[in-house]
């Protein structure tokens, strides 16, 4: 099974898109649901950390392979 | 958390500097803010329903890099910017030339386009005020803008921003 609900290709993307797509397919989603993004946007991963603090959406995963960002965001 | 606010203030009217106010407030959206954006002067036309207007120049702006969006990796890594003597760029149809050149870096990077951040920043309820007196300065016909733009004076912004808990001047 999929550890998530949504997927969102956000790769070639510069700011402020990942967020902006981000934000609208949370919108898409119920609480506790969890959307994962990939990017390709380096300035993404200090964003995706700011947008949940101020969002209150939590970020429970954030890594990088092969020059590839992967977020995981649980909806509250 | 209490709903934080932004407002800011257009000025300017150009490609590169129409970014910045979109792209703030489309973020400040996301991020959950209610925000307002006053578009006075030159400013005035982000609003255009025809952002072909918006152009880029290099005259006069010796910060600005110019590399080319296309070609082989050394030629794009040059910076023609500060190797070329200011004065060239008053050369006509260089506007034009360095406005193209924008556009296709701007498409390179996955970077959006001024009418695609504009629409994210309307879809997220962003308010859009237009200074009415710049637009009777510069004799503009009110029907040249986009839809949903109000029409407002210097009191109505310090209205809107009275309760902001942050303003920008750009």
């Amino acid at each position: 099974m999929a550890d998530f609900d949504q997927e969102l290709d956000a790769t070639g993307l510069n700011c402020p898109l990942p967020i902006l797509r981000a934000k609208k397919s949370l919108n898409g989603l119920e609480a506790g649901q969890i959307l994962s993004i990939i990017a390709t946007d380096p300035g993404s991963v200090k964003d995706f950390e700011a947008f949940a603090k101020q969002t209150g959406n939590e970020l429970l995963e954030s890594k990088e392979d092969g020059g590839k960002f992967y977020f995981r965001i649980k909806k509250s | 958390m209490a709903q934080q606010k932004l407002t800011i203030i257009a000025t300017k009217g150009t490609l590169d500097w129409a970014y910045p106010p979109f792209i703030l407030a489309s973020t400040a959206a996301a991020l959950g803010m209610e925000v307002s954006v006053f578009f006075t002067f030159y400013g005035l036309n982000l609003l255009l329903k025809d952002t072909s207007p918006l152009k880029v120049t290099p005259m006069g702006n010796p910060g600005m890099p110019m590399k080319m969006p296309f070609g082989p990796k050394w030629l794009q890594s040059i910076d023609f910017g500060p190797k070329m003597p200011n004065l060239m760029w008053s050369v006509p149809f260089m506007d034009a030339f360095a406005t193209t050149m924008m556009k296709k870096t701007i498409k390179n990077c996955g970077v959006a386009t001024i009418p695609e951040l504009r629409d994210l920043c309307i879809e997220a309820e962003v308010k859009m005020l237009a200074c009415q007196m710049t637009i009777e300065l510069f004799g503009y016909n009110p029907a040249v803008f986009i839809d949903g733009v109000d029409f407002v004076g210097a009191a109505t912004y310090f209205d809107e921003s009275s309760d902001a808990t942050q303003s920008l001047f750009i």
